[in-house]
């Protein structure tokens, strides 16, 4: 019996109207993404490495094929149903962090709960847990002003990783971060990925992240052009 | 944290910006609440009066004296079962800045015609057989302390005595309400007999005749049958009902009711336009965040009752504190007003009114931003297109 897919994307094409003219990303894109994968796909800026993501992530929509998710289509989706989805399957993990100035870490970290029927305790046992897996317990109060970058984006995998999502999706997670915060930072996602079981898709310039990943995907202009064997 | 932290996180992060719109939305209804309540007082004695009561003044204007003899052939028309008097005395108390409404009346006919008028039977015949005496609304009597027993010099801005003195001495024999028509505990009322043998002129001349009829049904016939008793005599008469006279003098001072409604209109468009802008600034600025919290799951939906919330909110806030500091307002104006006969309090009517424009305005300027939010695609919001 085969390993079980996270995700299985087959002869998905993706096309964008921009005024008269249609700028076409993918066409006919093939990819398999083993549950408990490691991957990085890397690829010069305009090759479809965000789209793919977002296409991934249930944030933007094939134009024609099929995205599935533990075999299950998830490009028929509605948006309710997507929101769902994500809310149960997904947690994104961006270059710049995207925390909520007006929230505390632990309070940023609670937001994917407010969608679950988890009760305060629950809750509040979850994000200490989360906030402990990231290191940052101690600085569960603290606003993201009164954070470094670094502290900021362990607090987005934490967030990320709270309602225990089977995959992560990570933007550029190590785009704005000196080279020993990085590795950091790919030291959790790594131990999230061999510890926890998450799969872990990263779409990154930085070929540093390569060295933690699995295997590594080039994209270029919408097209896979090799792909690394399994580490 | 639960979604009303969210939305009272999102509302404090610029302080400045959410306090000025408070100060705003603030103004706007104060002017509302004050305004409301000033039109409502002034208005009040539109509709008091019982249906069966007719008023009978001179046809050129009120101001203008009927005979007090007329009293006598008014009682004589069929369908008139009580007939009263009274003038204006024009008094104040000590200052002239403390101005009283003040009526010179027949006071057996007075209380037949104004029947919901109470006071103690010793009152009562205290006022009727003493000459000099008053009977005070309960409201004048509170805001000046005064009390049964008390002898108040009252001066009048028309009327000289005859012995050249300014300031007339009554001594208050009764203190009476009206629960019917509370506007009535402002008066205070005199003798016309009295007035009559004091004054140097005027005397035998009266302001007005109140009468009341067997029904109100039949006001409209005894009102002509009156008003034809006396034409072309030397003072003609025009009768109507207690109710379209009141609403006549308020009508002589101008539309108040549509100067209120121009001038809150322009505060409400005004406040409306600011809060609105602000609330469309101030979603705008969180776009990024309104699309990560999609990407977490959060449904378009949810982001639409969030932006709502802020909006109702921050209305809701600003218009309760509007509104109470209203109702304080009006409270000590009040104090004044309630001389002059009115009911100058707020209302709940007032109140739960502002509250409800309050809801519509959170409503609308929180419609475009909520909308907005709702429709916005995660990948435009994060810039990934």
């Amino acid at each position: 019996m085969s390993d079980p897919f996270s995700f299985q994307l087959r002869q998905v094409s993706k096309r964008f109207v921009k005024g008269k003219e249609t700028i076409t990303i993918f066409d006919g894109l093939d990819l398999d993404i083993p549950a408990g994968d490691f991957v990085a796909i890397m690829g010069p800026s305009g090759s479809g490495k965000t789209t793919l993501l977002n296409l991934l992530g249930g944030i933007d929509h094939v134009t024609s094929g099929e995205i599935l998710f533990d075999d299950r289509r998830v490009d028929t989706l509605t948006e309710n149903q997507l929101s769902a989805w994500r809310a149960a399957n997904v947690g994104f993990i961006f270059q710049f962090y995207n925390l909520m100035p007006v929230l505390t870490a632990a309070q940023n970290v609670e937001l994917p709960l407010l969608l679950t029927n988890l009760g305060r305790k629950e809750r509040r046992t979850n994000v200490a847990t989360a906030l402990e897996l990231v290191g940052l317990s101690d600085r569960a109060a603290h606003y993201p002003r009164e954070m470094s970058g670094g502290q900021q984006q362990r607090v987005a995998i934490a967030r990320a990783i709270v309602s225990d999502p089977q995959v992560l999706l990570c933007d550029e997670p190590t785009g704005d971060l000196d080279r020993s915060t990085a590795d950091e930072v790919l030291g959790i996602l790594k131990l999230l990925n061999q510890e926890h079981g998450k799969t872990v898709v990263v779409v990154t310039h930085d070929p540093e992240v390569t060295r933690h990943t699995r295997r590594t995907l080039h994209l270029n202009k919408g097209v896979f052009e090799e792909k690394t064997a399994l580490a | 944290m639960n979604q009303a932290l969210l939305v009272a996180k999102n509302l404090s992060r610029r302080k400045l910006r959410t306090s000025l719109m408070l100060v705003a939305i603030f103004i706007a209804f104060f002017l509302y609440g004050a305004l409301e309540c000033f039109n409502r007082a002034f208005h009040s004695s539109e509709n008091s009066g019982a249906a069966e009561r007719l008023v009978t003044v001179n046809r050129i204007n009120f101001t203008m004296p009927l005979p007090v003899n007329y009293a006598g052939r008014v009682r004589q028309v069929e369908g008139v079962t009580s007939v009263s008097y009274q003038s204006w005395f024009g008094g104040y108390y000590q200052d002239q800045r403390q101005p009283l409404f003040m009526f010179a009346v027949d006071p057996v006919s007075y209380l037949e015609v104004y029947s919901g008028i109470q006071l103690p039977a010793e009152q009562r015949r205290a006022w009727l057989t003493n000459r000099s005496a008053v009977a005070v609304g309960k409201t004048t009597a509170a805001k000046y302390g005064w009390k049964v027993g008390d002898r108040v010099p009252i001066a009048s801005n028309i009327y000289l005595r005859k012995d050249g003195a300014k300031a007339w001495e009554f001594d208050i024999a009764a203190i009476f309400s009206d629960p019917d028509d509370t506007a009535r505990e402002g008066l205070i009322m005199m003798s016309h007999d009295y007035f009559d043998e004091t004054v140097t002129f005027g005397r035998d001349q009266v302001n007005m005749l109140v009468f009341s009829t067997v029904s109100p049904k039949r006001n409209d016939e005894i009102a002509k049958a009156v008003d034809a008793l006396f034409a072309n005599s030397e003072a003609e008469t025009s009768t109507d009902t207690a109710a379209a006279f009141n609403r006549a003098f308020v009508a002589q001072l101008g539309n108040i009711a549509l100067i209120i409604t121009l001038v809150v209109a322009t505060a409400f468009a005004a406040i409306l336009m600011i809060v609105g802008n602000t609330m469309v600034m101030a979603v705008r600025e969180r776009t990024r965040e309104i699309g990560v919290l999609k990407t977490l799951g959060f449904r378009g939906s949810t982001i639409l009752s969030q932006i709502l919330a802020e909006s109702l909110l921050l209305a809701l806030l600003g218009a309760v504190l509007g509104l109470g500091a209203a109702t304080l307002a009006v409270a000590a104006a009040g104090k004044f007003i309630q001389g002059f006969g009115s009911n100058m309090n707020m209302t709940a009517g007032v109140f739960l009114g502002g509250v409800g424009w309050a809801l519509l305005l959170g409503l609308v300027t929180g419609a475009v931003p909520a909308w907005s939010g709702m429709r916005l695609q995660i990948a435009t919001a994060l810039g990934r297109r």
